[in-house]
């Protein structure tokens, strides 16, 4: 395969990742805003951190409210993690590995990105909402189906799963990063009512309420989201799990361990997730958080050069 | 019913139904002119889905549109389409042995058939390859050649494109297209299949490969990158072949083979597809700003470690001022007479011929001897005195860059409008594939159709549409 098109896979399923985590992310925050138990704007702002937007969103607008902040995640184009700009780029991807994937991913993908085109033409008004959000979800799991139902368990769909994991990681660590004091145990130990709308909005956020509920019952508090987000191995978008495919597709990929790559992720799986929940407050959660964003982001970087993406 | 005065493929030019079209008018009689609009409009969603879409230049917006296909077919029948494929045939041999002769000995020259200074002082001859011997002989792996008719036995070739003909994706597609809406009609019509093409296509390059190549030999696409406005071809053929497309980033020179960088390093690559014009195939021998090229391709090319296909400097035969010899070539080289007839073609560089087209400049169609893609041209009839003003002071400046032609009642086949079946013009482009062994003709080829009543231009950068080509079986 070439390595261009390698890069072209890679990113094509991350942007698909991050338009549907940003459609997810926009769900949580207008939630948070109509329980109206958060300050509107502080809340909105964590969203846009969580994004990696919110200096960006500060440079280009005057005020933050509901509105404009909606409005940029949903449909701006000066925003690369807006969704219109995520599915763009997927499709802009797609087309640059138009012979890699399927004839139906593809369909899928360009039916999506045509969707995606009609209803951002304007703006979207809150009424519509939760609709729309709805039917970029469903473009974006109809082109995943596609890709589990009709492409070949080769290296192109190992560089498809990286991409996804690598960016659902990241997503989930930044959550994680972005409500961590709400989930440092010492200040949280009461569970107030605000505290249990934060942890909500935090599950929410990643599609785990009913998995977090199904495994706690009732109970439940920050030590435990926060070892279900980040060291679960069965809960599909938490930090140990989404290593562990990168991991296994990198074994696919290169199965006698020559690139560095390979090596690089079994050193932060084994550095990262051998630790109890307990081991990672010591360690710090933030900072644990920080320094595997590093290792991830320089995972990535690695792959880049393994893989002769760019030469 | 057709036009006056011009020949109507279905009607012909005494409103009677002609032979091939038989099968087809049953069909189109019986059906519900509103279901065949629907199945119209639904053809367009399955074109935008599948993105066979073609990029706009001289758009501020790199936009994607669509060509729009009419579900009416242009039919051909047996007898008609086997006289002209051998016309067709005999063509591409002579243009092939021509190319030869010209990088070589020069033998039309000496024999005096072919002014030298046509050679010589022509900008689309490639001094690199003189002396040159591409892989298996063959310069032009790929051709299409546009025809025209005016009446049901005349035919003529309207102009060659041995460099890097297009469109062949659409001719796919406008079957593919057919076959999903009215699988029908192909029951019912014994419709010659042309989906073998790109099976076709592959085996004929890797008959190219060049003496190096092991194995089963490493084909490539070669394409400008995502913007070329037939991006979406050089995808669809790639993947139809089964083949990496790659841009001129993906490729370098390594030990004396263009490779390609895959994620395990770099592959040499044996057939070279390129859909990159001779000037920006390599920045180290001719045009240094380019960087859709590979620097260095020429010098691998030249000591036979690449097939390039077409190969470079094929596009002399595309010339329209080469063209006007081409009777003369076909001749010279074949030994026979032509099958396929040219059309009537003034060299404006020869001062009779100049004085002629200035008298009769409203008359006649004016085209520049590079041009293509229906741009830099003149149709008389149509022009207004402001276009005619203009063309008469650059006749008059650089006489050597036109050559004029008759404005040729071209063929009508109806299109399927609001109002029911309407006549439009169209042309021709069938596909021909060489390789050492054989010629091989795609029976049809693309119909293009001016959608504009009364329009002779059929470009889909001016508003031409498309038809599925069918030749019937004898």
């Amino acid at each position: 395969m070439l390595g261009k098109t390698a890069n072209g896979l890679f990113w094509m399923s991350r942007y698909l990742e991050r338009a549907e985590n940003t459609a997810r992310l926009i769900e949580t925050g207008q939630r948070i805003a109509l329980t109206r138990l958060g300050d509107d704007a502080r809340e909105w702002a964590s969203i846009l951190q969580t994004a990696g937007s919110y200096p960006a969103f500060m440079a280009s607008h005057d005020t933050l409210s509901k509105e404009t902040a909606i409005n940029w995640m949903l449909r701006d184009r000066d925003n690369s993690a807006s969704i219109r700009s995520a599915i763009d780029a997927a499709r802009q991807n797609a087309r640059l590995v138009r012979t890699a994937i399927t004839g139906e991913v593809w369909e899928a993908i360009n039916a999506t990105y045509m969707t995606a085109n009609e209803i951002f033409a304007r703006k979207v008004s809150e009424r519509d909402l939760p609709g729309v959000l709805q039917r970029i979800r469903q473009g974006t799991a109809l082109v995943r189906g596609m890709i589990l139902g009709t492409m070949m368990r080769n290296e192109i769909y190992d560089f498809l799963r990286i991409g996804t994991f690598l960016e659902r990681a990241d997503y989930t660590a930044r959550i994680v990063d972005v409500k961590y004091y709400v989930l440092l145990p010492s200040i949280s130990a009461v569970g107030s009512t605000l505290d249990n709308v934060h942890w909500e909005s935090i599950l929410r956020a990643v599609s785990a309420r009913g998995g977090f509920r199904m495994q706690y019952g009732a109970g439940g508090g920050p030590g435990e989201i926060v070892d279900f987000l980040v060291l679960d191995r069965r809960m599909p978008r938490s930090l140990a799990f989404c290593v562990g495919k990168i991991e296994d597709n990198l074994r696919y990929l290169d199965s006698d361990a020559r690139t560095p790559s390979r090596r690089m992720v079994s050193a932060l799986k084994a550095q990262y997730f051998s630790h109890d929940v307990a081991g990672i407050f010591d360690y710090g959660l933030h900072e644990f958080i920080q320094d595997l964003l590093d290792g991830l982001g320089g995972l990535a970087a690695q792959i880049e050069r393994d893989f002769r993406f760019y030469e | 019913m057709g036009e006056d005065g011009i020949f109507d493929e279905m009607w012909g030019s005494d409103a009677q139904l002609r032979d091939p079209y038989r099968g087809f008018h049953t069909w189109f009689d019986q059906e519900d002119p509103a279901r065949l609009r629907a199945k119209q409009r639904e053809a367009e969603e399955l074109f935008r889905l599948t993105g066979i879409t073609f990029n706009v230049y001289g758009k501020a917006e790199a936009e994607e549109r669509l060509i729009p296909f009419d579900i009416i077919p242009r039919i051909i029948s047996g007898p008609e389409w086997s006289r002209l494929s051998r016309g067709i045939e005999q063509r591409v041999r002579a243009i092939n042995a021509f190319l030869h002769d010209i990088y070589h000995k020069q033998e039309i020259v000496k024999a005096g058939r072919l002014p030298e200074e046509m050679v010589r002082r022509n900008a689309a001859f490639l001094p690199h390859m003189i002396g040159v011997e591409p892989p298996g002989g063959v310069y032009t792996h790929i051709v299409g050649i546009d025809l025209v008719r005016t009446g049901p036995g005349e035919f003529f070739v309207l102009e060659d494109n041995a460099r890097t003909p297009s469109g062949v994706s659409y001719m796919l597609e406008n079957r593919e297209t057919m076959l999903r809406m009215f699988p029908e009609l192909f029951s019912q019509n014994r419709v010659r299949p042309v989906q073998t093409y790109p099976f076709d296509l592959r085996r004929s390059l890797a008959a190219c490969a060049p003496g190096c190549a092991e194995g089963d030999p490493v084909v490539a696409v070669l394409t400008p990158g995502i913007y070329n406005s037939a991006y979406f071809e050089h995808a669809f053929l790639a993947d139809q072949m089964g083949v990496e497309l790659v841009e001129g980033h993906d490729l370098r020179v390594v030990h004396g083979r263009v490779a390609m960088r895959t994620t395990r390093g770099y592959k040499p690559i044996d057939v070279l597809y390129r859909r990159v014009d001779d000037d920006f195939l390599d920045p180290l021998n001719f045009n240094p700003e380019s960087a859709l090229g590979v620097p260095g391709i020429m010098d691998v090319y030249r000591a036979g470690g690449i097939t390039i296909a077409n190969a470079p400097g094929t596009g002399i035969a595309d010339d329209k001022a080469i063209y006007s010899y081409m009777p003369e070539i076909v001749e010279f080289y074949t030994g026979e007479r032509p099958l396929l007839e040219n059309v009537q073609t003034w060299r404006c560089s020869e001062p009779d011929a100049l004085a002629h087209v200035l008298d009769n400049l409203a008359d006649l169609v004016v085209k520049e001897v590079h041009g293509s893609g229906g741009y830099g041209m003149l149709i008389g009839p149509t022009a207004t005195r402001k276009d005619l003003a203009a063309f008469r002071r650059k006749l008059k400046a650089r006489p050597g860059n036109y050559i004029a032609q008759p404005t040729l009642s071209l063929s009508t086949v109806p299109i399927f409008s609001r109002a029911g079946l309407a006549p439009r013009h169209v042309d021709l482009r069938p596909y021909v594939l060489v390789s050492p062994e054989r010629i091989n003709v795609t029976p049809g080829g693309l119909t293009r159709v001016a959608l504009k009543k009364g329009s002779l231009v059929v470009n889909s950068s001016q508003g031409g549409g498309t038809k599925d080509t069918w030749v019937l079986e004898d």
